[in-house]
């Protein structure tokens, strides 16, 4: 759960969180495609880019002042992490034809930091946009308007889904269920008594909201306004410029110069 | 008996809840808590059968420390009967639901068979054995969650807020219920706001707010303090109200409930005519 305890929102304003939503994503995507790009082959490893992509987002974590929610989701991937560098480095072991064992390390490692950089970008766009300002990046980006209500109503339901599944768990655990009683198969059969009510209340809560929707007229004029609306600013520009500076600098760092493995540059 | 000695309790999202509680509550005492919302009145009671775990002090539940037993081991002997009856009802049948706690708790399968049917009886539930626990009204509902608690028979058996959503006929069927229990020798605590079925049912009253107990004490030493009540958002029962209003008349101010109110207001008309 701690993965997505580090994706929730909490409503702070900071020189990030003002940012437009659209812009952001952008950025996100920009530094989505630089981390595909760089991680290397097992005898050319690049882990230098990706330790820099690592700490360029650092500003934007303490700009936005999430550092904890931040710290939280980084740990909450440790696990996946360690798994994607355990695997890497087992099998390239046992695969063999690799140079030296301080390149197939650092291959290794580069492989799990590129999915801790994924991890923090997508961890630090969530963590500094509101769901309001994502379905009202959604809408004028001409989406239908029925998606983007969906799209936020389904985001702002996941605390209250989370919370009632607490809830459940406590009132099953009342009655004696110990989830992590028994084999493999009865512990999977544990969790019916916490899925039916839970699924039963979602399906109850979205026909109730469904009505409440209705009687306050939800659909009733094909135009629908916005009393606010996102216009780009400033800031919003010079991010939008950084990013793409950020992949040009990418592309001809990925096409030109070869990037040397730290191995080679620190000569071990 | 269960003692709670100088306890604290933080959420995991820094939400201190509870301040420093200390607390006794007898075998067969009933107890309401009261308060206003977000008082600390359920995660003190979720103590009471290990659900949560203080951050500071302790929690004795028949001379067993809660940190040191496992919610199932403790529910045993304290049954806790949720607010909302659909964060636990998903069995097919009535009697499944009824049996899963037994199950649970590795009763043999022919007390099992006897335990369901004893507690259909007890919540004039039999007829909807077959049924599905969907099917049934809000009030019904509620009356399977209590029946799946008490089949099991624990000792001690906390309500929280139940009398909420229920019509007059099921909250004095509720009552009368809670008073059975008394007299069979259990331990009944409630979690309510509800000022005026606290007055009818004349239990000790513990009051809370901000995660403390502001006073411990009868039913007519609190429910008629209108300086604590208010620190506690609540207000006095409409009786209390009306002889709090008629003390310069001569009536006593300590009249809670209408049978008690009735007695005293016919007494004091046939002393004056």
């Amino acid at each position: 759960m701690s993965v997505f305890e580090g994706l929730r929102f909490r409503r702070v304003s900071s020189p990030i969180h003002r940012l437009d939503p659209r812009v952001k994503f952008f950025y996100v995507c920009v530094l989505f495609v630089i981390t595909i790009m760089f991680g290397g082959t097992i005898n050319n490893p690049e882990l230098l880019p990706l330790i820099v992509l690592f700490f360029i987002q650092i500003p934007f974590v303490l700009a936005a002042g999430v550092k904890r929610e931040w710290a939280r989701s980084m740990r909450g991937a440790a696990f996946l992490v360690a798994f994607i560098f355990a695997f890497n480095f087992i099998f390239r072991y046992i695969y063999g034809n690799y140079e030296s064992f301080a390149l197939l390390l650092e291959y290794s490692f580069a492989m799990a930091l590129r999915f801790l950089v994924l991890v923090e970008s997508f961890s630090i766009f969530f963590l500094t946009t509101s769901p309001d300002h994502l379905g009202l990046a959604l809408e004028q980006t001409h989406v239908p308007y029925e998606f983007c209500f969906a799209f936020t109503t389904a985001v702002r339901f996941v605390p209250v889904l989370a919370e009632e599944a607490q809830t459940i768990m406590d009132a099953q655990k009342a009655r004696g269920l110990e989830l992590e009683r028994g084999n493999f198969i009865k512990r999977i059969k544990n969790y019916i008594p916490l899925l039916i009510p839970l699924i039963v209340n979602a399906i109850r809560r979205s026909l109730e909201l469904a009505e409440a929707m209705e009687s306050r007229a939800w659909g009733a004029t094909e135009k629908r306004t916005n009393l606010y609306v996102l216009t780009l600013k400033n800031s919003d520009y010079i991010l939008v410029v950084l990013s793409v500076l950020m992949l040009i600098l990418a592309v001809y760092v990925r096409l030109l110069p070869p990037v040397p493995p730290l191995t080679v540059l620190l000569r071990i | 008996m269960i003692e709670v000695k100088d306890v604290s309790f933080t959420y995991p999202n820094d939400v201190e809840a509870l301040h420093g509680v200390s607390l006794k509550i007898q075998d067969g005492e009933f107890v309401a808590i009261m308060g206003q919302n977000g008082a600390g009145k359920t995660t003190l009671v979720k103590h009471f059968n290990g659900l949560l775990k203080p951050t500071k002090g302790e929690v004795v539940v028949d001379g067993v420390n809660t940190t040191k037993a496992s919610v199932a081991t403790l529910s045993r002997k304290v049954g806790f009967v949720f607010q909302n009856p659909d964060h636990q009802l998903f069995c097919e049948t009535v009697k499944d639901e009824i049996a899963f706690a037994l199950k649970n708790f590795g009763f043999k399968e022919n007390t099992i068979k006897k335990r369901v049917t004893w507690a259909l009886n007890l919540l004039d539930l039999k007829k909807y054995r077959k049924t599905s626990p969907f099917m049934l009204s809000g009030g019904e509902r509620k009356r399977v969650a209590l029946a799946s608690v008490l089949a099991w028979n624990p000792k001690v058996i906390i309500l929280d807020e139940p009398t909420i959503g229920q019509d007059q006929k099921q909250k004095d069927r509720l009552r009368q219920f809670i008073n059975q229990l008394i007299t069979q020798g259990k331990t009944v605590v409630i979690v309510t706001h509800d000022v005026e079925f606290v007055a009818e049912c004349n239990p000790k009253i513990v009051l809370m707010a901000n995660g403390k107990i502001l006073a411990e004490g009868s039913a007519k030493q609190i429910l008629t303090n209108r300086y604590l009540l208010t620190q506690a958002s609540i207000v006095l029962p409409q009786i209390a109200q009306i002889f709090t209003g008629l003390a310069d008349l001569g009536l006593p101010i300590d009249v809670i409930n209408v049978h008690e109110a009735k007695k005293v207001l016919l007494d004091f008309m046939e002393v004056n005519s």
